[in-house]
């Protein structure tokens, strides 16, 4: 399986907003620790190691963008 | 000086070869009589090799140190004749928990299966293991262990080396056949012969502290992650022999080693964790840092590595010392074979192919748990209190937590000494992996299969009894265990444990690792899969 790049997600607006609202009462550092959590809950959703590698490096800024 | 413990003074001798009286050649020199080189000794003494031991103290090791000794080194020292001991010595476990500051996050059970001879771990004192081991070698006319000698310089000859040695009464040369290098992590052996000893230091210091104590806490291994009592830190608790607890603190990188070590500091902080209810004796206290490194290579001509002179880890997952007795158990049978001239001398290289796999995986374990248990950056560290808490109540987080992965036999799946699969097994005792134990009965009692193996190679066979009793490849015997005739296997857990059906066959080495396995019991096969397994090409 490769990594989805196409856009994937329904109601990409309402998709955002609710990820910024999951975070508007916290402070920075509960912040960043929700988003290692969420890093991981959706890394165990994924779970194949070339697909978590693949977003990975793009991640990081290390494979071509579309 | 301990207060649970006296520790031994062992006579320095000098040797005879100092007046020149008998001939100064050995088969076999070890190094360092820490608990490798003394397993090294016994494991020579077991096959028949005699081994000289030059160690430069005269005494066990001072403080606790190597601590937790895994099922397979328990094995190794069964096959030597000294586990009984240990054992009732030591204190079992198999328990781990793990807690993020003060809520118990994960528990993991080291052994969930049943029916193995040995436990999953023991913890016991290095100085109370290297007694026993000494006592069994007193008991070993072919091992001959020589306090107060240190060796000073080393020469490489084509078929042996020169060992210059020091000893209370001046200096004098030692040949060897082969010199066994376990003088730990500091070797100086590995300093004369040029190795590299490359890899990764790390900053944080940790507070080792022994404590004398009567308390009730079952025997587990107990391990903090940012705790109350020591915040921001680490902290592990595994109970000892004799009422004595160790206790691990991290200190963190700025922790200053002669400040820490002192009794003022050191007593609060065990207070706080312990609460005021518990009485406790300080016994020994050591401030330490460690590294995760390898040799380049574990044999320079006739020297060959074991232990941590080979290898360092860092503590968690008691990787150290089992890794060395693990070193041994490979060596003993190949320089058995290649001394008494039944296998060619390049059988030795497969120790370090085979070793050299298993030390590339410790310190990959080890180092991995490190970077979890003292993270580098804080993101890092982030991530790691993510893992810590999500693992309360989100299974899939549990894996993810690593407070060290306890020492299991690396297997050597890609040696050269293996003949691969070409049957299909529902088994995980593939070649490269060491047999699993399963109890048995033979002549109508109760026994274990490893202790059926013996020093040799054996062919275990299931349910079809050949014409054969053993088979040979040139001087090289396997005997023959026939599952069915020799034993028997009245619960069926030895069947379930090697998919054992009629015909199929095993293929063991000396150390109880698998070096074949077939469906038919085959001579033709069997006798191939020897002589691949002590590198006699034509066969």
């Amino acid at each position: 399986m490769d990594l989805l790049t196409k856009p994937n997600i329904a109601d990409p607006d309402g998709f955002y907003q609710e990820l910024i609202d999951s975070q508007r009462d916290m402070t920075e550092e509960a912040a960043e620790l929700m988003n290692c959590k969420l890093v991981l809950i959706l890394a165990n959703h994924v779970g194949d190691r070339g697909v978590l590698r693949e977003a990975i490096s793009r991640a990081r800024g290390s494979s071509t963008e579309d | 000086m301990l207060k649970t413990y006296k520790f031994p003074k062992f006579e320095y001798r000098p040797s005879p070869e100092q007046s020149g009286a008998v001939p100064n050649r050995h088969a076999v020199v070890v190094v360092g009589a820490g608990p490798i080189g003394l397993t090294a000794a016994l494991e020579f003494a077991s096959r028949g090799i005699s081994a000289v031991v030059l160690d430069d103290n005269d005494t066990v090791s001072v403080g606790s140190r190597a601590l937790a000794y895994a099922k397979r080194s328990l094995e190794v020292w069964d096959r030597l004749g000294c586990a009984d001991r240990v054992v009732e010595k030591g204190v079992s476990w198999k328990v781990g928990k793990v807690f993020f500051r003060n809520e118990l996050r994960y528990q993991f059970d080291l052994l969930p299966e049943t029916d193995h001879k040995m436990p999953a771990m023991i913890n016991l004192q290095q100085y109370y293991l290297e007694e026993s081991l000494i006592e069994e070698i007193g008991r070993q006319p072919l091992v001959d262990v020589r306090w107060k000698h240190k060796v000073v310089g080393l020469k490489q000859a084509n078929d042996h080396v020169v060992l210059s040695v020091e000893t209370p009464d001046g200096e004098f040369s030692l040949t060897a056949d082969w010199v066994v290098a376990c003088d730990g992590a500091n070797s100086d052996v590995r300093e004369m012969v040029g190795a590299k000893f490359s890899g990764q230091a790390f900053q944080d210091r940790f507070l080792i502290a022994d404590v004398v104590m009567k308390a009730g806490f079952p025997p587990e291994r107990w391990f903090w992650f940012d705790p109350p009592f020591h915040r921001n830190q680490s902290a592990l608790l595994h109970r000892q022999a004799s009422d004595v607890w160790r206790i691990d603190f991290q200190l963190g990188q700025d922790a200053d080693p002669d400040e820490e070590r002192k009794p003022e500091r050191v007593i609060p902080r065990i207070r706080a964790m312990l609460g005021d209810e518990h009485n406790f004796e300080l016994e020994w206290v050591s401030i330490y840092q460690f590294a995760c490194r390898r040799i380049d290579d574990f044999r320079y001509g006739r020297v060959l590595f074991a232990g941590d002179s080979a290898h360092q880890v860092s503590p968690f997952g008691g990787r150290g010392a089992n890794t060395g007795v693990q070193d041994i158990d490979n060596l003993g049978w190949k320089l058995r074979l290649i001394i008494d001239g039944e296998a060619p001398i390049g059988l030795i290289d497969s120790y370090n192919e085979e070793r050299g796999v298993a030390a590339d995986d410790n310190l990959l374990n080890s180092t991995r748990s490190t970077d979890f248990i003292t993270p580098k950056s804080a993101t890092s560290r982030r991530y790691r209190d993510a893992v810590l808490e999500l693992a309360a109540n989100n299974e899939f987080a549990r894996p993810l937590l690593n407070s060290g992965r306890l020492s299991r036999p690396t297997p050597y799946v890609n040696s050269s000494l293996n003949t691969p699969d070409e049957d299909v097994f529902d088994s995980r005792l593939a070649p490269g992996t060491n047999c699993e134990d399963a109890p048995i009965r033979r002549n109508a009692e109760e026994a274990w299969l490893l202790n059926q193996l013996g020093n040799g190679f054996v062919v275990l066979t299931f349910g079809v009894s050949p014409d054969l009793e053993t088979i040979a490849h040139g001087l090289v015997k396997a005997s023959i265990l026939v599952v069915g005739r020799d034993i028997e296997d009245c619960r069926g857990i030895l069947c379930a444990r090697y998919d054992g059906r009629p015909g199929t066959t095993y293929l063991i080495r000396p150390d109880q690792y698998v070096a074949a396995r077939w469906r038919q019991f085959d001579a033709d096969n069997i006798r191939k899969a020897l002589a691949r397994a002590i590198r006699c090409c034509r066969g």
